[in-house]
């Protein structure tokens, strides 16, 4: 029992951190808003480079993987940084897809989206991926021939289409329940980086926002509501990493759920402690604020999340470890 | 990073379980608040000590196993989960013993040590003044030197179960000058005293659940020996905030206690009649499923930092603020899961309830922690409480 990262692990984040700090995502994720994909796509060939894609997929089919612990690792970068794009999508098809195109997947040439049955109807950003996927009830895994046409969501980096029923058969008896967990794991992770970059520019914010003659972040009202931010992502974190290593379907959902109300409440407090400049397009923070809310309800409502921690959770009796992972 | 633990970790889990499913009492014991209670708590801690169950990390000499941060955990997790009384001596073993091992001399530890283990005499911890609560620094009780030791002046409150308790611990000024200069945090001493010394007088106070159990201790000239003092004289403050952060941190609440009480509450729920089709009363019991979880999991990364030998420090705040606040939840939960025989004293939940309320309060209210919080972890600028 060592329930810590490895340095390899922590390294990995250092990694990712100072490749994502150097490579301008609030602008990648404007142009990608503005329907720009260009500068995205030479971000996610960067991210390939670094060995993300590769985690996900075997090392029989030239990946590195798959590794649930350095791919909640990198997804927390990847929502600290704001990167845009089907990533999750991409990384969940790795358990779906046939041999043949895991290679291409692991090298950053195949992003990929999907629907499975039971969630959302639509699919994360369809225009800018290469295979837009869905799952029969039956497990049948069909490259869908086409989409519907992108709505605009809440967070302006990401669209979300309905793929057209059909399409060529790519595989039958799909594991779609591992595909599940990776979305829920990888999207709890995302949401945590996410809530971690909402505190981290609120904190700077009131350390400098001077009312009354001393920084706003000296008010008791101020501090407080910070603690509790930082108390909610700090609880979610273990739960994300356990999950990542038990990888059992009730932790998964419990991760999801705690990651995503932290991350939703990192913004709201956020915004409100920015006041009324937090209110502007214009801020950095904006792209943060914005997708806090569908990353909550992405791969996993709190509802459904809740109703499956219940329906994983084992007769007393059971060791704690085994609580939520049968 | 991995949750796997060794087969000994295993087999020591499965030796304490098979321990505790022999020994633990078929029928709760009376209330710990109470007189009868207590002494009905004291045989148990000695039962616990003889089969060496009642303080598992320390060292074998003073009664312990000598275990780890790990199978303390496990150990923990086991005794809430057989449904085992709580704890009548929890002051002494989470508060005073570590700062014995960390600031005690040898004699003190030996002397000290093996009857707080067996429960033979019971720690209160004397903290509190009415004018010094929060800002406990503000303390006025005094010691003062005289032949082969100090003479103890005060009025010391909130003491938790002092009223049964056999000796104290506490911090007093043994030097009036750095206050006067505005520094009040030096001059103050950790002292050890006898609740039925000449001089003590021991006035009990009702809780607000009407038990006796807590209490205010008049000191009027007590006599304490130099042996009892803890660490230098003049170097209180520091010794008592380091076991300050024991007490809100790991070894006050092990998340075996809240793993437990939310087998509990599962058990309660899916007992209930049409209880699944209130969506409501699901969520809050899915949110005290995942809280007990998460608490597991972070004591279980901090245990790991603290292994790989990086101090708890501040975020010992973030586990009290969690805590105190998910245990009221919780049982809020079960009195609403239990209706109309929710307001009732009988119940399995209202003791455990009116006792989760305090929560927030004692160990340093939730308020203080959240500064600490703001200010160690975030880093934010220091104002005015």
């Amino acid at each position: 029992m060592r329930f810590l990262l490895t340095d390899e692990q922590s390294d990995l984040a250092r990694t990712l951190a100072s490749l994502l700090a150097a490579s301008d995502v609030p602008g990648v994720a404007r142009a990608w808003a503005a329907g720009d994909l260009a500068p995205g796509r030479a971000l996610w060939a960067r991210l390939a480079k670094a060995g993300l894609f590769a985690l996900a997929v075997p090392e029989e089919h030239e990946g590195l993987g798959p590794l649930p612990v350095e791919l909640a690792v990198a997804f927390v970068e990847l929502g600290r940084y704001g990167v845009p794009g089907p990533l999750v999508e991409t990384v969940a098809a790795a358990a779906l897809l046939p041999a043949e195109h895991l290679p291409a997947l692991a090298a950053g040439d195949l992003a990929a989206t999907l629907t499975l049955p039971g969630g959302s109807p639509y699919a994360l950003d369809p225009h800018a991926a290469a295979l837009v996927l869905t799952v029969s009830a039956q497990g049948g895994l069909y490259a869908a021939p086409g989409h519907g046409e992108p709505l605009p969501s809440m967070d302006p980096a990401r669209r979300l289409a309905v793929p057209a029923a059909g399409g060529a058969l790519l595989a039958t008896g799909v594991p779609t329940a591992e595909a599940l967990r990776r979305a829920r794991l990888l999207t709890a992770a995302q949401a945590l980086g996410v809530g971690q970059a909402l505190l981290e520019r609120t904190v700077a914010y009131v350390k400098q926002r001077t009312q009354f003659g001393t920084p706003v972040g000296a008010f008791q009202a101020v501090k407080h509501r910070l603690a509790d931010t930082l108390l909610a992502l700090e609880f979610a974190r273990p739960l994300v990493f356990g999950a990542a290593v038990t990888t059992a379907d009730g932790d998964v959902a419990a991760a999801k759920l705690a990651a995503g109300g932290a991350a939703y409440r990192a913004a709201r407090t956020a915004l409100q402690l920015h006041g009324a400049v937090g209110y502007t397009q214009e801020l950095e923070l904006s792209l943060w604020l914005r997708k806090a809310r569908p990353l909550r309800d992405a791969w996993g409502t709190p509802a459904q999340c809740r109703a499956e921690v219940l329906a994983r959770y084992g007769e007393a009796g059971r060791t704690a470890t085994a609580r939520l992972t049968t | 990073m991995d949750l796997t633990p060794t087969p000994e970790v295993t087999a020591f889990r499965e030796e304490a379980r098979a321990w505790l499913r022999a020994h633990v009492p078929a029928r709760p014991l009376p209330s710990l608040e109470t007189a009868e209670g207590f002494a009905a708590h004291r045989a148990w801690e000695a039962r616990l000590s003889a089969a060496r169950w009642s303080v598992v990390s320390w060292p074998e000499r003073y009664g312990g196993r000598g275990a780890d941060l790990e199978r303390w955990l496990v150990f923990e997790e086991e005794y809430w989960a057989a449904g085992a009384p709580g704890r009548v001596s929890q002051n002494g073993i989470s508060l005073l013993a570590p700062t014995l091992f960390d600031h005690g001399t040898e004699e003190q530890r030996a002397r000290v040590l093996p009857p707080m283990a067996s429960g033979e005499v019971v720690w209160a911890q004397a903290w509190s003044e009415p004018e010094s609560g929060s800002d406990l620094a503000s303390l006025r009780s005094k010691a003062v030197r005289t032949e082969g030791g100090w003479l103890l002046s005060g009025h010391k409150t909130w003491s938790s179960r002092a009223a049964f308790a056999d000796r104290a611990f506490g911090i007093f000024r043994t030097d009036p000058q750095p206050a006067a200069a505005g520094r009040p945090h030096r001059g103050l001493t950790y002292l050890m005293f006898d609740l039925r010394a000449p001089g003590v007088t021991v006035r009990p106070i009702g809780r607000l659940d009407g038990k006796p159990a807590f209490a205010e201790l008049f000191l009027d000239e007590v006599f304490v020996p130099d042996e009892d003092v803890i660490g230098e004289v003049g170097e209180g403050w520091r010794i008592a905030m380091s076991t300050t952060g024991d007490e809100r941190g790991l070894t006050l609440r092990a998340p075996g206690r809240f793993l437990a009480a939310a087998d509990r509450l599962v058990r309660l729920w899916r007992g209930r009649e049409g209880g699944a089709a209130d969506t409501a009363l699901r969520d809050r019991v899915a949110d005290a499923v995942v809280g007990a979880r998460a608490y597991e999991l972070f004591t279980w990364a901090s245990a790991a930092r603290i292994a790989a030998g990086r101090a708890a420090g501040a975020e010992s705040s973030l586990n009290k603020v969690f805590w105190s606040e998910y245990d009221i939840a919780l049982h809020e939960t079960a009195l609403d899961l239990l209706g109309a025989d929710g307001e009732l004293e009988g119940t399995d939940w209202a003791e455990p309830y009116v006792f989760a309320l305090a929560g927030p309060i004692y160990a340093g209210t939730n308020e203080i922690q959240r500064d600490i919080i703001a200010e160690r972890l975030l880093g934010l600028p220091k104002g005015r409480r």
